[in-house]
């Protein structure tokens, strides 16, 4: 079952990595700069389009890269006809998460968190 | 254990059947920490999502974020979001086909210990991350 797109999978990953690794850093860089942790400074941070384009390709590339690392370990855990299931439940879970993030950074950077 | 299921599919052998070397532990340990940021991309979207919800929302979900289960998840994340990276790269070197001699890959997990430790208290001493794990959100 997993054999088929192995090569993709294998090279996504690969793409995904090396993209979190100046995307992390930015992250971490960005969120510790902020004075602190207030709704206000938060939506003055990603309200402009620079950042809140960066904190999307940030949330994606994570995402990705976490499906892909999930579904690495669940195809080398989880036996028989479980894999299939919680292989799906992964990438539904996934999928769900990067409308979310998408839906609310775009909200923030409209102005309408504020 | 499971029986032989009809597809069949070849499950990893289970962490007992290896000797526990240096490198296998490191090689463990980027699965976990892997895990561990999965979890803390979780939070990060929950996070966001209560920001768009304007401040009264973000106030309410602010005893979630202040709790204990997630403070200590997030300051785990922090703490092996420098060696995922670091081992992270030590990977995409091996995949570019240097250093997967035995030897190598004993320094090279070493140096990735240091540079995240190193990393981490970096962390710590120059931003507020701490104030923030500890004391009001």
């Amino acid at each position: 079952m997993s054999g088929h797109g192995a090569t993709r999978h294998w090279r996504n990953q690969r793409i995904s990595a090396i993209a979190l690794v100046p995307l992390g850093i930015w992250f971490l860089y960005a969120l510790f700069s902020r004075p602190d942790l207030s709704h206000a400074s938060v939506v003055a941070w990603l309200a402009t389009p620079w950042q809140a384009g960066l904190m999307l390709l940030f949330g994606w590339c994570a995402l990705w890269h976490s499906a892909q690392g999930v579904q690495v370990v669940v195809d080398d855990y989880v036996p028989g006809r479980l894999h299939a299931r919680v292989r799906l439940a992964s990438r539904l879970l996934h999928g769900a998460l990067a409308l979310v993030l998408a839906a609310a950074i775009g909200v923030i950077a409209t102005g309408g968190g504020a | 254990m499971p029986a032989v299921t009809p597809n069949a599919r070849p499950l990893s052998p289970h962490l007992q059947v290896y000797r526990l070397a240096f490198t296998t532990v490191l090689s463990g340990l980027h699965r976990i920490t892997g895990l561990l940021l999965t979890a803390g991309s979780l939070v990060l979207v929950a996070w966001l999502a209560a920001v768009a919800g304007g401040p009264r929302s973000y106030a309410t979900a602010g005893g979630v974020f202040a709790s204990w289960p997630v403070r200590i998840l997030l300051a785990g994340a922090l703490a092996v979001f420098w060696y995922h990276l670091f081992n992270g790269i030590r990977h995409l070197v091996w995949d570019a086909g240097f250093g997967f001699d035995r030897r190598s890959a004993r320094r090279s997990g070493a140096l990735v210990l240091l540079l995240a430790a190193l990393a981490f208290g970096a962390t710590l001493a120059l931003t507020p991350a701490w104030r923030w794990l500890l004391g009001a959100p």
